[in-house]
């Protein structure tokens, strides 16, 4: 029994920690106050990292921690401490929640059965399986070599990016000198 | 089920479930964070897909929405600032009158 289960520990840990990116991700849905479904959104992507981590790409595992939870959910969480708008009488939910829960079945459906028909079958030796992973060398040669224009317009949408968040300061600025003339 | 169909599975689970969470809850900041989750659920859709292929077009291109996303973050969330600034709340019911 134990000598199974080490013998596909692999799979059993990818199970475990997709079924729990799973479940943290249908805990934001349900949670209502938003520094809840931050924690719930940091555990997915936490997750997420680990299941990186198991597939052998760990440079994308790394990235998505430091990334993801270390740079944009740190930023998300210190938002909500920032604002602190207390809506406890707010409804949840909008109107159109029997509509997206449909569409949301629908969409499950047709997209997994999709998903189901075009991949080999279980058991059948997958086109990629012979195919090992690459490690950080491949990925970044073929990073800075074959995909470098996607990386320079990378540059042209940080400017923007920063010129947008110019604008913004300067509207703000705005609304702040009209509230207190007003 | 062998690997491949469960990680597709488990991403575009993740992808719907964003996405109805954008469609269905009120608060801004929690559809905001829905949209991150459906990003989540496309990147290890692409790091599926390119494991099975053995290249690295999939893992480039998850580097790309990395940025992306943190640009989008970046962006987002100063807007939010300035509506709750000038609304007090954080429901969208209350941004009706942005439409065009």
């Amino acid at each position: 029994m134990i000598d199974t289960l080490l013998r596909h520990l692999d799979s059993v840990l990818l199970l475990v920690f997709g079924v729990s990116a799973l479940g943290c991700a249908a805990l934001m849905l349900v949670a209502r106050q938003p520094m809840r479904v931050a924690m719930a959104l940091i555990a997915t992507m936490a997750l997420l990292g680990a299941i990186y981590g198991l597939l052998g790409v760990h440079f994308i595992a790394a990235f998505q921690v430091l990334i993801y939870v270390g740079a944009v959910m740190v930023f998300m969480v210190f938002t909500i401490m920032l604002l602190e708008v207390r809506e406890d009488s707010a409804p949840r939910y909008s109107k159109l929640l029997l509509p997206g829960l449909a569409g949301f079945v629908l969409l499950l459906g047709a997209l997994g059965i999709s998903v189901w028909h075009a991949l080999p079958a279980a058991g059948a030796p997958a086109a990629g399986a012979a195919t090992p992973g690459f490690g950080i060398s491949t990925f970044a040669a073929s990073f800075v070599g074959e995909y470098w224009l996607h990386f320079e317009l990378t540059t042209v949408l940080l400017l923007a990016a920063v010129v947008a968040a110019l604008a913004v300061i300067r509207i703000s600025r705005r609304a702040g000198d009209r509230q207190h003339h007003g | 089920m062998d690997k491949t169909q469960l990680l597709l599975g488990l991403a575009l689970a993740l992808f719907a479930l964003g996405l109805l969470g954008v469609i269905v809850r009120r608060n801004v900041l929690v559809m905001l964070m829905c949209m991150e989750l459906m990003l989540n659920g496309v990147n290890l859709s692409l790091v599926t897909f390119s494991q099975q292929a053995g290249t690295t077009a999939g893992a480039v291109l998850v580097f790309l929405i990395f940025v992306v996303a943190t640009v989008e973050i970046a962006l987002a969330i100063p807007i939010v600032l300035l509506l709750v600034r000038d609304k007090r709340t954080l429901d969208l019911g209350a941004y009706s009158d942005l439409k065009g």
